[in-house]
């Protein structure tokens, strides 16, 4: 067996045999490796640091505390505003006329219909494009001529505001459901896909290749390494794609209101405004806003967070 | 070796050696502005056997280990691994963080095609190889960089490949968990049957480890000279015979440093 490279004739010569399989066992003695052990024990434990628990009151204390005193600073500057007769009562309302709206629509038994009606259009409208901008993003981050012909369209559709397509959509598929869920999907999809493509470009070239090596290619590949590490930039298109799904619909359902489609809120707020009935604009806004920020808060930040600190990315304080 | 290579699979047994490179070559670049990086290497690294390749920035070791790896072609020559796809361990870990580190050897397990069933035994096992016993459960970044490299040790060894290539890996260590982590893989190297080709710019670490010292020369990366270290193991690195032959080691790689200077 050629063990040697011819022309590197230098060899250390020595005593011991060449060593063998059966040889390099013998060589260490069992107290060597047992204060191997304790020696590496020693250098974990010293090296491993253990997470301190925060409790949960001092985390409401400084994540809930913050948000209330503003919602409450702003609420007591609107009342001040409104009861110092600025302006006439149907052009500002107080607080409690808001409340009262809302309250009133809420004894009807229509408030929540209103919502629900909104919200799963919303959700319905999010899935749909989450399902064609997953593989469409996928498609634009590996596919070279697919990300040099659609790419730059991709990035450019997400500053096209989406009410801009509300007059086509209208024109193309009347007024009905289509035009909703189609204006929904075009806010959507592109901020999705484009979430998707960012998280690809940000994964570090180390993991695809460790991958390549342990065998994951191909299809393997993408289900075991690319899409889980792209999964935190993925997260944050679908925040957005939510956001973006909201808004759209939004733009879409004030447009778009007619009485064969069912009253969500944006039909809801153009009829208070035919009614120039102020109380009712504003609690229809404000109901918009506590949905999105409810639905991010209640559903897409827990995700976020739990997906970010299991990779230990979220670094506390 | 005179006989001439098969190229196709062929099995463990039927081989001498767990890779061969013959008069392997690499270039990168366009066509007209090609930069030589490999120039004829010939190496062999033979079953359990523990090769050190030591050399300067721009040798091309890394650039040998990918091809030995499968992760890139030579330009000329021929690389023979007859066991199948090495284990390759990087200098950073590579483990993935999404995973915790037991799933992360799993994950390697069932690349390999084990069936679901064995994995987390297997994975266990590996864990307590490498003496992190406890340490299944816990995530990437719960672990310090010595336990770090301990369980991307498990995870190439998971791969059941008869080499393992390592590309500096332990040269973002500190030095105590370097020894220690030197003391553990010449130890598992000697449990296990696999043969190591172990990529450094240390000369101490070379000579620590292996069997065999090969050191390159840089711009182009060529075969310089080798050395036969028959040290027996455990070795320390501060052992008088381990420093005095890299002293000698150094002088020579010194001086093919020094040829770059004067050009």
């Amino acid at each position: 067996m050629a063990r040697t490279e011819p022309g590197a004739s230098d060899t250390k010569v020595s005593d011991a045999p060449k060593t063998s399989k059966a040889s390099r066992t013998t060589k260490t003695s069992k107290d060597d490796l047992a204060s191997l052990a304790g020696l590496e024990a020693g250098l974990d434990a010293l090296e491993t640091r253990t997470a301190e628990r925060v409790s949960l009151g001092s985390v409401l204390l400084s994540k809930l505390v913050p948000p209330l005193v503003a919602v409450v600073l702003v609420i007591t500057v609107w009342q001040l505003a409104a009861a110092s007769d600025l302006k006439p009562d149907y052009v500002l309302p107080g607080p409690l006329d808001v409340w009262r709206s809302i309250q009133d629509m809420w004894l009807d038994g229509t408030l929540l219909g209103y919502i629900w009606t909104s919200v799963s259009r919303g959700a319905l409208g999010f899935v749909v494009a989450v399902a064609i901008g997953t593989p469409l993003g996928l498609l634009v981050a590996r596919v070279k001529v697919v990300r040099a012909a659609i790419g730059p369209i991709l990035s450019g559709l997400q500053s096209l505001p989406s009410v801009a397509w509300v007059p086509a959509a209208i024109i193309w598929f009347g007024l009905t459901d289509a035009t909703i869920y189609a204006v929904v999907l075009l806010g959507a999809v592109p901020s999705i896909a484009n979430g998707l493509v960012a998280g690809v470009d940000q994964i570090p070239p180390l993991y695809l290749r460790a991958g390549r090596t342990i065998g994951a290619t191909g299809i393997n590949g993408i289900r075991h390494v690319l899409l889980p590490a792209a999964l935190p930039g993925y997260l944050a298109g679908l925040k957005q794609g939510w956001a973006f799904s909201w808004r759209s619909l939004m733009a879409a359902e004030l447009i778009a209101s007619s009485p064969d489609l069912g009253t969500g809120l944006g039909q809801l707020m153009e009829n208070f405004r035919t009614y120039s009935d102020m109380s009712g604009v504003l609690a229809t806004i404000i109901l918009i806003l506590i949905v999105g920020i409810g639905i991010d808060l209640l559903f897409f930040s827990p995700l976020e967070r739990r997906v970010l600190r299991s990779r230990g990315l979220l670094v506390r304080g | 070796m005179a006989t001439a290579l098969v190229k196709q699979p062929t099995t463990v047994d039927t081989q001498p050696y767990a890779t061969r490179l013959d008069h392997v070559s690499k270039s990168f670049g366009r066509p007209g502005a090609q930069q030589l990086v490999l120039d004829d290497v010939s190496v062999e690294v033979a079953h359990g056997e523990f090769v050190t390749l030591l050399g300067a920035s721009g040798c091309g070791k890394s650039t040998l280990l990918n091809l030995v790896a499968g992760l890139d072609l030579p330009s000329a020559g021929t690389i023979d691994v007859p066991g199948g796809r090495p284990a390759l361990m990087f200098q950073e870990h590579a483990l993935f963080p999404w995973l915790t580190a037991g799933k992360n050897i799993e994950l390697a397990l069932k690349m390999r095609g084990m069936p679901k069933a064995e994995r987390r035994g297997e994975a266990e096992r590996l864990l307590e190889l490498v003496r992190l016993k406890g340490a299944y459960g816990k995530r990437v970044h719960e672990l310090s960089g010595g336990m770090r490299q301990r369980v991307a040790l498990a995870r190439a060894l998971a791969q059941d490949s008869q080499l393992l290539l390592m590309d500096e890996p332990f040269a973002a260590l500190d030095a105590i968990t370097r020894d220690v982590l030197h003391e553990e893989l010449t130890r598992i190297w000697a449990e296990t049957n696999v043969s190591v080709l172990f990529v450094t710019h240390n000369v101490r670490e070379a000579v620590r480890l292996a069997e065999r010292v090969v050191l390159m020369s840089s711009r182009p990366g060529r075969i310089a000279r080798e050395w036969r270290i028959d040290i027996p193991q455990p070795r320390r690195i501060e052992d008088a015979a381990v420093a005095d032959l890299s002293v000698e080691i150094t002088e020579e790689l010194r001086g093919e440093i020094r040829r770059h200077g004067q050009n």
